[in-house]
């Protein structure tokens, strides 16, 4: 497709289409209620206005803006589902479900597995993180391996307006936890319009680039450096196969496995802190898959073991960018 | 405390039947722990059985309760059958969480029983959110938190009392207030002389009542549940009671004053309403051994029901992680 044909195209931003979806859904479905910190339109629709309008449109019964209380928050999230709702909640920043572990962790996750399947949780929780805006420490962590880590949660982290849509309409319709994680700088990166009712289905990944030498496996913000540094692959004769995870777990091996198979080499990439992160359970899967066909050992590529820093320069050199990946993937194909 | 809600004979007698239910339960299951017929953490309520039974007997089955570890009691009041109880802490198939929840994680949503939760304060923010379904519902129905004295010192107490307050939710915080945070007295954990002052600081009403006392109890529960229904928002209530044994069955209790301990005991609350009932004229004694020997061969039948359950194939580890058809 040609440059000019692209810019005909009608375009919406991930924020626009997180909205899209989640009004989609409300409206479609009664049962299907938000909830959060400053979410309805009297406080602006959320700090960023992903939910902007929605309270006028549907009401402040089912857009309650609430308190400055995580476990509440959570606990009025499961609770609702347990008689029959479809609570989408918001947690504003990732690192704010530290406050409310508790209600996650052990609350959304295990209540199918403890009742024996005669209850089920069927909420969204929302929550968006990333550096770039010098949050410092406390406000910008990629903190997905524990959810994963927890048996009975889902995870999700689209990287584009697409997956934004459709995963977003697939985790309020899934009958179980579903952390939605949002990339904050990428909020307002255009894309296509989605198709309206689509969905992406859970735990599928989209091979997002074909390629012939090796596959990055990635999601979310650093999905989109991967695909910033194909040229700079490509320049070094270097053909790349990008894979967008979506959904973080449970996740696509059997998509990743294939294309491994086929490059012979791995490079998984995250904003997360590499050391017993997400990579660490792709690496340890594909290297026991694939031992022996590997024509190098699987990589990674994260943050160093610290805490996201203030600093510009510091900040920059923490988490992986185009540059870097391009860096790793061209040595590995060496 | 008001007068308007008095029991009447048959709601009296109802609550004995609850609450003499309870009481022997918790007999029985001491004893099977300690024959070695049974390996479970056991958290005994007994000394505690009036609150539940008091409460129950002013809930539907559509109601809802939001239990904790120490929740056997409010789980038989509320309606739990004994089969289904004693075969799931015994970890067998035919309990009703097919052995996956244990003692600590009782489920029965048929009677309204949500979620027991093993976390000290989490039975409020669950119980509030279910409050809130039941409020967009517009059914009138209730639900309610149970939990300790030590629960109101975490957060979730706070949170959840402050949300329930501003959303005006059908909900009820019953705390059962048995003097010890685990091994630790009320007086040490607590800043406030009585939990029921901390309702104001959500404005909400707060309520301080004799746990023990049927009558005082019921009618606590009662104007509650009514304040619920009606959509007049939350109530705290604190019932104050006492717990006969240790927090953990096998623990020494060497904490607890054995002075305090010996009175409560002999204040027994199961036989003084007992002895109650037959001194009102309210009921028999002949009519209260034959509900005993009822209970009692009901408890036998699910005890021997549970122990000859078959225990989960080992295939159910990996089933009800996810609902059907999701990818693991």
């Amino acid at each position: 497709m040609s440059d000019a044909v692209k810019e005909k195209e009608p375009q919406i931003t991930i924020l626009q289409a997180i909205n899209a979806a989640l009004a989609d859904a409300m409206e479609e479905d009664e049962k299907v209620v938000v909830l959060g910190e400053d979410v309805a339109d009297p406080e602006e629709g959320g700090v960023v206005g992903v939910t902007k309008g929605l309270s006028t449109r549907f009401g402040e019964k089912r857009v309650r803006s609430t308190p400055i209380s995580e476990q509440a928050i959570i606990g009025a999230a499961i609770g609702a589902s347990l008689v029959g709702y479809k609570p989408v909640a918001e947690i504003m920043l990732m690192n704010f479900t530290t406050v409310a572990m508790d209600m996650i962790v052990n609350h959304a996750a295990k209540l199918r597995f403890m009742s024996g399947g005669q209850t089920n949780v069927p909420i969204v929780i929302r929550t968006m993180t990333g550096t770039g805006f010098g949050s410092g420490g406390q406000h910008c962590d990629y903190l997905e391996a524990w959810f994963a880590h927890t048996a009975g949660m889902k995870v999700v982290a689209p990287s584009n307006t697409a997956d934004a849509y459709g995963l977003m309409r697939a985790a309020i319709k899934d009958p179980d936890p579903v952390l939605y994680i949002e990339n904050l700088p990428s909020y307002w990166a255009p894309g296509p319009v989605p198709e309206p009712g689509s969905t992406v289905p859970l735990g599928k990944a989209r091979i997002t680039k074909d390629g012939s030498d090796i596959s990055i496996i990635s999601y979310s913000r650093t999905l989109n450096e991967a695909l910033g540094a194909v040229e700079a692959m490509n320049s070094q004769g270097v053909s790349a196969e990008i894979i967008d995870l979506r959904t973080v777990s449970p996740w696509d091996k059997e998509t990743v496995i294939k294309s491994v198979a086929k490059t012979g080499r791995c490079l998984i990439v995250h904003e997360a802190v590499t050391q017993f992160g997400v990579g660490a359970e792709i690496a340890a899967t594909v290297s026991k898959e694939l031992f022996g066909s590997l024509k190098k050992p699987v990589e990674r590529l994260g943050a160093p073991y610290a805490p996201v820093p203030f600093s510009k320069p510091l900040e920059s050199a923490f988490a992986p960018d185009a540059k870097r990946i391009a860096e790793a993937a061209i040595s590995l194909c060496k | 405390m008001t007068t308007n809600y008095t029991p009447d004979a048959k709601t009296q007698l109802d609550m004995y039947r609850r609450a003499a239910l309870l009481k022997a339960n918790d007999e029985k299951s001491r004893k099977v722990i300690k024959s070695g017929r049974l390996i479970m953490p056991y958290y005994s309520y007994r000394g505690q059985e009036i609150i539940p039974s008091a409460l129950c007997s002013n809930l539907n089955d559509d109601d809802y309760l939001v239990t904790i570890y120490r929740g056997i009691h409010d789980m038989l009041a509320k309606g739990m059958p004994l089969k289904d109880l004693w075969a799931e802490i015994a970890g067998r198939v035919d309990g009703t969480c097919k052995g996956k929840g244990g003692p600590m994680h009782l489920t029965y949503p048929k009677k309204g029983i949500m979620v027991t939760t093993g976390i000290v304060g989490s039975s409020m923010p669950v119980a509030t959110g279910i409050a809130w379904g039941a409020q967009m519902d517009g059914g009138g129905r209730v639900s309610v938190a149970t939990f300790g004295d030590g629960a109101s010192n975490i957060g979730a107490f706070h949170e959840s009392l402050n949300l329930a307050s501003i959303w005006k939710l059908p909900v009820i915080f019953l705390c059962q207030n048995n003097l010890y945070a685990e091994h630790t007295t009320y007086e040490k954990g607590t800043a406030v002389d009585r939990i029921a002052d901390r309702a104001a600081a959500y404005r909400m009403p707060g309520v301080r009542v004799n746990g023990n006392d049927p009558i005082e109890m019921y009618a606590a529960a009662r104007e509650a549940v009514e304040r619920a229904r009606a959509g007049e928002g939350p109530t705290l209530i604190e019932a104050m009671t006492f717990r006969f044994h240790g927090h953990v069955f096998g623990d020494a209790d060497a904490y607890m004053d054995k002075e305090q301990k010996k009175a409560a005991m002999e204040n027994d609350p199961v036989p003084q309403l007992r002895k109650r009932l037959i001194n009102d004229g309210l009921a028999t004694e002949e009519q209260l051994s034959h509900i005993e020997k009822e209970i009692e061969d009901d408890i036998e039948a699910a005890v021997a029901f549970a122990l000859n359950s078959p225990f989960p194939e080992v295939s159910e580890l990996t089933t009800d992680v996810y609902g059907e058809g999701a990818r693991a």
